[in-house]
């Protein structure tokens, strides 16, 4: 029996934030199971079907945040059909009754219709933060209803949605009454909209803290903005290139020396050596520098970092080349994270980009890197070794080598040893994403020496079904594995029977999986739902895409009809 | 998200070609025909000393003094992209044939990819011709019309849309102070397998460039310019386009806005880099019809 008072014991847990740290709270007994979830504010859903809105609401009354995560990750590939599911509908529907005073919702590749986002707007008064991600299904008439009914928002952040653009009026939605906006974020929506709306919202937002616009936004507009938004903590530009020089130069360098608050900075669309130093002035005091949308050469990015001592989280495009990334590793001490896209990804006659030599480079100037997402066209063994040694403390590796099963191209060997050294050094490594030609060996190293390891994407890897064993015999803590175009067959899929339980889901895609296979590990575990989905052609045997998860729900109840649950 | 999901092998061809590219390599005798041979091993049967991809062996990268060239291609570097309609002969050569068939999974029972990756070995470039129309190809097709292996590499739907437009935006962009600082143009090269690309912007002159292009292409000479190429009331004279000829085997000419193929050094730098759309190392003896034209356009300009 507890000799605390409940009121004590739900005060006490109420302090405790991490939604990691509350499971294990509701598992030391049945009284802090109860306080627990009295006390829960935010409930964090990693994969929607993995629990029902009525058991979520029959555990928690008093929900005032959800995160809520729907696809598999690799739909942002396109690998997922239209139509697949994640639908957020039937979740409103019950938090509408179970949790009228929601404040805040957060999806990440879920289904929302425009009906949905209507439906959030009016039957949530107190409603005031809304984040999407990667979701799709809803156009912009579904953003005028949320800016339109919600009185107190706080959050409008729309990031990166498949997203049915019919224009920026929405943004002239926003009541002149509302001021208390503090996040606005519309990078990703390409519609022109109301600048004169736009500036209007902006000056009478005063707990503004981060504004990302889109491109359509000039220059001279943005300077206009900022005047009225000196506070700003995250800024995303608009276009950082104009035609007509109306001498804006002096004046947004003054405006960005102004914003004393800012530490990240995004957008720079189409920036170049003209106008990328006004914001000289702000780079002193910017951990986050995504230049991710800016096609910047080495030089440009030399003169720039060298203004940027104090920067922890880099995005890049792979057009500042290995010079552009030496002048990363001699000016950013302090790197934790850095991520190098590729500007042209399908152009098969480019031999340019970022080879082995600049993340090398980087390796050595930032011993504290932790966060790397890295594509290139050229790899080899000795420079991830090289890299490992440089940087021990790699939390998430991410290599992408552009071209599906490419050796060493040096020694043209495998880049097992590359991988493997990683995993050997890094200790502390929770994701990884391999890539280049990788037999059983890499799996081989993962499987053994990987103790942390907690999402692992393999892409056209591996020899036998010997590689996906390694792996399911190994990593102790694994909760995500997606696979796709690799040769595990139905013993490597069973052989992960006694873990998939304490992961939170499998993808299998273009493997050597059957139907079979999936049956029996169906049988084997019913608390499981094996997910297969047809493909229109073939003989109906083989199993081209699985996906598996633990769940209390039950299977499907919405499946689409190319999704069959064993 | 619009992209219908067809799906596609990781490269993705169709049956009808293969049989086709799989009469062309058995001509070709350079080619280790064992290392190739189209295996329908069981997932984990790997013959030593091969490094299997999806179950079935590939050709040994390393073997062959000749593959030089080849080698950098067939290293995997991705022949997963070809234009549309499944790959003409052009894009197979292009790509050093190497691919896989489609669909032959389902007709096997027991092993669903049976990808089998044949390698040619040096790719022959039937003819310049088609080398050159395989470019236009490639270059009138955008991004979203070539066929690719879905979902790679796996980059967000808004960050590919975002980077068409990007490039869409530099060809248009007329004022160089504007562009975003670069300017690719490929250049192929009669006889080499594989074309590079080139940023003008970075070079101040033609001599800049023809040693840029010497370095890349290392086995050729390219013919000495004049320091500014500018043109004389002459526009090309006819000895000067006698010395570039008989001083060495190949020419650099170049596409201009117009489409017209011209002799590179005819007009001033700045106008060259403004006008030119992708260049070429021909042979010279190819080259010589291009004088008369290039003579009339100079005339026209000047």
């Amino acid at each position: 029996m507890c000799p605390f008072p409940d009121e004590v014991l739900e005060r006490v847990l109420s302090l405790i934030d991490s939604h990691k740290d509350r499971s294990s709270v509701s598992l030391v007994c049945k009284d802090w199971y109860n306080a627990e979830r009295w006390s829960r504010r935010h409930v964090f859903i990693g994969n929607c079907y993995s629990v029902s809105p009525e058991i979520v609401a029959a555990r928690f009354p008093r929900i005032r945040s959800v995160t809520l995560k729907g696809k598999p990750r690799f739909s942002d590939f396109n690998l997922v059909p239209e139509d697949w599911g994640a639908d957020v509908h039937p979740w409103l529907s019950v938090f509408a009754t179970a949790y009228p005073f929601l404040e805040e919702l957060r999806l990440k590749r879920m289904a929302i219709s425009d009906e949905s986002l209507e439906f959030l707007a009016t039957n949530f008064q107190g409603f005031k933060s809304l984040s999407l991600l990667s979701c799709d299904g809803f156009s912009t008439d579904g953003l005028k209803a949320i800016a339109t009914h919600c009185k107190n928002l706080t959050e409008f952040d729309i990031q990166e949605n498949g997203i049915d653009d019919l224009g920026g009026h929405w943004l002239s939605c926003f009541p002149e009454t509302l001021t208390s906006l503090q996040v606005l974020n519309f990078a990703s929506l390409n519609s022109e909209v109301s600048f004169e709306a736009l500036e209007k919202l902006i000056s009478r937002s005063k707990s503004l803290r981060v504004l990302k616009v889109n491109r359509n936004i000039s220059l001279d507009q943005l300077q206009k903005l900022l005047l009225h938004a000196p506070q700003l903590i995250e800024l995303g530009t608009g276009t950082f290139m104009q035609e007509l020089v109306s001498d804006p130069i002096k004046d947004l360098k003054n405006t960005f020396g102004n914003c004393k608050k800012l530490v990240t900075l995004s957008g720079l669309w189409d920036a170049t050596p003209l106008y990328l130093p006004v914001i000289y002035p702000a780079c002193v005091n910017l951990t986050f520098l995504n230049l991710s949308y800016a096609t910047l050469r080495s030089g440009e990015l030399a003169n720039l970092l060298s203004h940027c001592k104090n920067l922890r989280r880099l995005w890049l495009l792979d057009t500042v080349g290995d010079k552009g990334l030496e002048a990363v590793g001699s000016s950013c001490p302090l790197l934790e994270e850095l991520r190098v896209f590729p500007a042209d990804p399908f152009d098969q006659e480019i031999f340019l980009g970022v080879t082995e030599s600049g993340f090398v480079s980087v390796s050595h100037g930032c011993p504290k890197l932790r966060y790397v997402l890295y594509f290139c066209r050229q790899m080899t063994n000795a420079a991830v070794a090289t890299i490992a040694r440089n940087c021990p403390d790699f939390t998430h590796f991410r290599l992408c080598i552009m071209n599906p099963g490419q050796p060493d191209y040096l020694t043209k060997q495998p880049m097992d040893e590359a991988f493997g050294s990683i995993v050997k050094t890094c200790t502390k490594l929770q994701r990884l994403a391999v890539s280049g030609l990788l037999t059983d060996r890499t799996f081989e190293y993962i499987g053994k020496y990987s103790k942390n390891l907690e999402t692992l994407s393999i892409a056209f890897a591996g020899s036998s079904d010997l590689g996906m064993e390694y792996v399911m015999g190994g990593c102790p803590k694994l909760r995500k594995l997606e696979i796709r175009d690799c040769p595990f067959g139905n013993a490597a899929l069973l052989s992960g029977l006694t873990k998939y339980e304490s992961m939170r889901s499998l993808w299998m895609s273009a493997c050597n999986v059957t139907m079979n296979g999936c049956e029996v590990l169906a049988k084997e575990r019913p608390r499981l739902n094996v997910e297969v989905m047809k493909d229109e052609d073939g003989d109906g045997s083989q199993a081209h895409k699985v996906y598996v998860y633990r769940t209390v729900a039950g299977p499907r109840r919405d499946a689409p009809p190319f999704v069959i649950t064993l | 998200m619009s992209m219908s999901i067809e799906e596609h092998d990781y490269i993705g061809l169709s049956e009808a070609n293969m049989e086709k590219k799989a009469s062309d390599i058995t001509i070709n005798k350079d080619l280790n025909l064992k290392a190739t041979e189209l295996r329908l091993g069981l997932p984990g049967s790997e013959s030593p000393g091969r490094a299997a991809v999806n179950g079935v062996a590939i050709k040994n990268l390393v073997a062959g003094a000749k593959r030089g060239f080849s080698d950098t291609i067939n290293g995997g570097s991705g022949k997963w992209v070809f234009a549309n309609n499944g790959g003409s002969e052009v894009d197979s050569v292009k790509n050093g044939g190497l691919f896989c068939c489609s669909k032959v999974e389902n007709k096997n029972s027991g092993s669903v990819k049976e990808t089998a990756v044949l390698a040619s070995p040096k790719p022959v470039l039937l003819e310049n011709k088609s080398q050159v129309s395989a470019n236009s190809n490639l270059q009138a097709s955008s991004p979203a019309s070539k066929q690719q292996v879905i979902g790679w590499p796996p980059i967000r739907s808004f960050r590919k849309n975002t980077m068409a437009v990007n490039q869409t935006k530099n060809e248009q962009d007329t004022d160089p102070k504007l562009r975003s600082g670069c300017l690719y143009v490929k250049v192929s090269m009669d006889g080499a397998p594989y074309l590079r690309k080139v940023d003008l912007e970075v070079y101040s002159s033609y001599l800049d460039l023809s040693t840029a292009l010497e370095k890349m292409f290392s086995c050729f000479t390219i013919g000495q310019y004049g320091s500014h190429g500018a043109p004389t009331r002459e526009g090309l004279s006819e000895s000067r386009l006698m010395d570039l000829l008989h001083g060495s085997e190949y020419v650099l000419t170049y596409e201009d806005k117009d489409g017209d193929w011209m002799l590179v050094g005819d007009v001033p730098w700045d106008m060259f880099i403004g006008s030119c759309k992708r260049m070429r190392i021909m042979k010279s003896s190819d080259a010589i019809g291009l004088a008369p034209r290039a003579m009339e356009k100079c005339r026209n300009r000047t």
